[in-house]
């Protein structure tokens, strides 16, 4: 019997069991942020541990960085935290991207982008969008801030295997339709818990023809589905992502580590715990509606009334998000006006997005009334679009164009809505309160169906207000 | 580093209404700007307990001062759900709840807060509710999670059974709930399986 690239990675990094009969697990590669690591490195000292292996801690600062001047935040505690991370990573050793390095960004767009994160390793970060990562066959995943200081003092940690669950899904997307539809469409499918106690190994002839930016983009959002993790198998197209950047195997020592890279992927012939097939075609641009990542539907569809609910506490459920919402039940999503506009996060705050994003956006205005931001995922991203000119095409269009960080993905830094407004928002959570403002109403949907509400100042299908050429389609 | 055998958490209780409260509502994240945890517990909850436009305090129950000192909180399904961050487990521990009883809790926030000495225990909905309605009736009834006999009692008469993964059961009864110190240990047979790693 075969073994899945979960079994296989988890195998290769076990040092032991517990006496509580968890696995001590050995974390390659532990990311840490400006957030959730202080006081991990504070519970270091007090305990008076150091950091066991230093070169494989990797520290960059996204979520309270201001997106208009990057180094200069207002607010003393964001500095504070600027200042403990900068102290920490030099007293202990570890590499820092720090602002002026010109390699700051969203950690889950820094550890690709550096060729920190590789096939078959284990990797944990202080954060749940680390299943990012598993984009390219690491077995990745959030940790609490006390699992952050176990990986910073021992490098392991302690865990409890997951299940796999396998996510097939073969044909093809139809013209309009992302990945970020994909990965919304999963969650609705399976629902927010679906995958507590899972791994998801996302696999098919969907995934094996998308870019790593789209797959990553579909792995950031295992955990709104509930799983901790979730993955691609390495094959080609991971390879030639990571060839040359700086922190992967250099060319002698890069056969071997693809060769060890490709042993990881699942065997032909292995179990899942589970399987759920879905047909790419199926899938069209999602919204959600709620205020839970799983309350999506299609664009074309109306927004569920308590009434269509299947269960007593749905029903409920779905009231409390429509109240929450302000949007009437039994309506049509589309046209619901929106204040504001945002393009960035560690979900779709990549490349690739920008550059899908403009090639629609040009000779569009931003509607009236509506503050529309693209935010890069990190200063490199920010480079390379600004070389390719996209800057200005999303400048011209009425965008403000901004400094790498999470922005108003969460609302750490000066971005954040104000009062009951509305933003469509290419981020990954549309919780209560999620972008700053207590009563601020977040709608989840790709860049493109982002840039279509900005132009015309509501939800909008993007393949109505868009030329879409279906030979120009994404994966 | 001896921690405490966690055999048994007793105190009042507070229920908390309402299915997949995210760690977003338990600690709204611009409450999460600090470098160390002491002080997040007066944040616990806040934008549900202060209303947003007004700044006042609205009636959830936390603001009730009948339930003022409650230790033990009372939820429903997928309590803890959302993002990783310890600061919601942490500025519940601090506000001075000891132990959770919910009908379902996400893992990670189940994870950290048993990694505090937090023991989260399940009941059903139905047992759930009558531990609300004896609270409700009478805040100074006391609810005993004893987590060594897998028991949740009240002080009016209530016993029932409850669930807790072995694993954390047995790390709570055995002073075995934060593995630091195992980790520790195992220091050369982690040396081991880094050396066998080539990107280590
Ligand atoms: S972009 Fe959003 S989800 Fe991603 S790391 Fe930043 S705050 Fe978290």
């Amino acid at each position: 019997m075969g073994k899945t690239l979960y079994q296989k990675v988890w195998d290769a990094h076990t040092v032991g069991t517990l006496s509580d009969g968890r696995t001590q697990l050995f974390i390659g590669t532990h990311l840490i942020h400006e957030v959730t690591s202080p006081q991990a490195f504070g519970m270091i000292r007090d305990l008076g541990l150091t950091v066991k292996y230093p070169h494989r801690t990797f520290a960059t600062i996204d979520h309270i960085v201001p997106t208009v001047n990057q180094d200069a935040p207002a607010d003393p505690l964001a500095a504070d935290m600027m200042t403990a991370l900068r102290e920490n990573a030099d007293e202990f050793g570890v590499t820092y991207f720090d602002l002026a390095s010109g390699k700051q960004g969203i950690v889950h767009v820094v550890g690709p982008e550096q060729g920190i994160t590789q096939p078959g390793s284990t990797i944990a970060c202080g954060d749940s969008h680390t299943a990012t990562h598993g984009a390219f066959g690491a077995i990745a995943f959030g940790i609490g801030t006390t699992q952050v200081r176990d990986v910073l003092a021992t490098q392991t940690m302690a865990m409890e295997p997951l299940k796999v669950r396998r996510i097939e899904v073969n044909g093809k997307l139809r013209p309009g339709v992302y990945a970020k539809d994909v990965t919304l469409h999963i969650i609705r499918l399976l629902g927010a818990k679906g995958g507590i106690g899972y791994a998801y190994e996302y696999a098919g002839e969907l995934f094996d023809n998308m870019t790593m930016e789209e797959r990553m983009t579909v792995c950031n959002m295992a955990i709104e589905g509930g799983a901790r993790c979730g993955y691609v198998n390495p094959d080609e197209k991971t390879f030639e992502f990571l060839k040359g950047r700086p922190y992967t195997p250099q060319e002698d020592k890069w056969d071997a580590a693809v060769e060890n890279w490709k042993s990881f992927a699942s065997d032909p012939d292995a179990e899942y715990d589970h399987v759920v097939k879905i047909n790419a075609a199926d899938i069209k641009p999602t919204v959600t509606w709620g205020i839970s990542p799983d309350q999506g539907i299609s664009i074309d569809e109306t927004i569920p009334d308590p009434s269509q609910a299947e269960t007593e506490v749905e029903a409920k459920s779905f009231q409390e998000a429509l109240d929450y919402m302000k949007l009437p039940g039994g309506t049509p999503i589309k046209g619901v006006r929106v204040d504001v506009a945002f393009i960035g996060s560690c979900t779709n705050g990549r490349i690739s997005d920008f550059r899908e994003t403009a090639k629609f956006l040009k000779g569009h205005q931003v509607a009236e009334g509506v503050q529309a931001i693209a935010v890069p995922g990190s200063q490199l991203t920010a480079i390379q679009c600004e070389k390719e000119g996209l800057d200005k095409v999303f400048e011209e269009a009425g965008f403000e164009w901004r400094a790498a960080g999470c922005s108003m993905c969460l609302a750490m830094n000066p971005d954040k809505l104000v009062g009951d407004q509305l933003c469509a928002s290419s981020s990954n959570r549309n919780f209560k309160g999620r972008q700053g403002s207590p009563t601020g109403r977040t709608v989840l949907m790709s860049p493109v169906m982002v840039a279509a509400a900005a132009v015309t100042g509501s939800i909008a299908d993007a393949r109505e207000v868009f030329d879409f050429d279906p030979a120009t389609a994404a994966a | 580093m001896a921690l405490a055998n966690i055999t048994s958490v007793s105190g009042t209780a507070v229920h908390i209404p309402g299915a997949d409260i995210d760690t977003d509502r338990i600690i709204p994240a611009r409450f999460m700007k600090c470098v160390t945890f002491d002080g997040l517990g007066e944040f616990a909850f806040y934008d549900v307990r202060f209303d947003p436009t007004s700044g006042e305090r609205t009636d959830h129950p936390l603001n009730e001062e009948r339930f003022n000192g409650a230790s033990v909180l009372l939820a429903g399904v997928n309590f803890g759900c959302g993002s990783s961050r310890e600061h919601a487990p942490q500025s519940l521990n601090k506000y001075g709840f000891k132990s959770i009883i919910a009908e379902s809790f996400a893992e990670i926030f189940f994870g950290n807060s048993t990694t505090l000495g937090m023991p989260c225990v399940t009941l059903t909905a139905e047992q759930i509710s009558q531990l609300r309605e004896a609270v409700e009736a009478d805040p100074t009834t006391e609810i005993t999670i004893d987590v060594e006999k897998l028991e949740v009692r009240s002080s009016v008469g209530h016993t029932f059974n409850c669930a807790i993964p072995e694993s954390a059961r047995d790390a709570l009864i055995n002073g075995r709930w934060d593995p630091i110190q195992e980790l520790l240990d195992n220091e050369e047979k982690t040396a081991g399986v880094g050396e066998a790693l080539p990107y280590v």
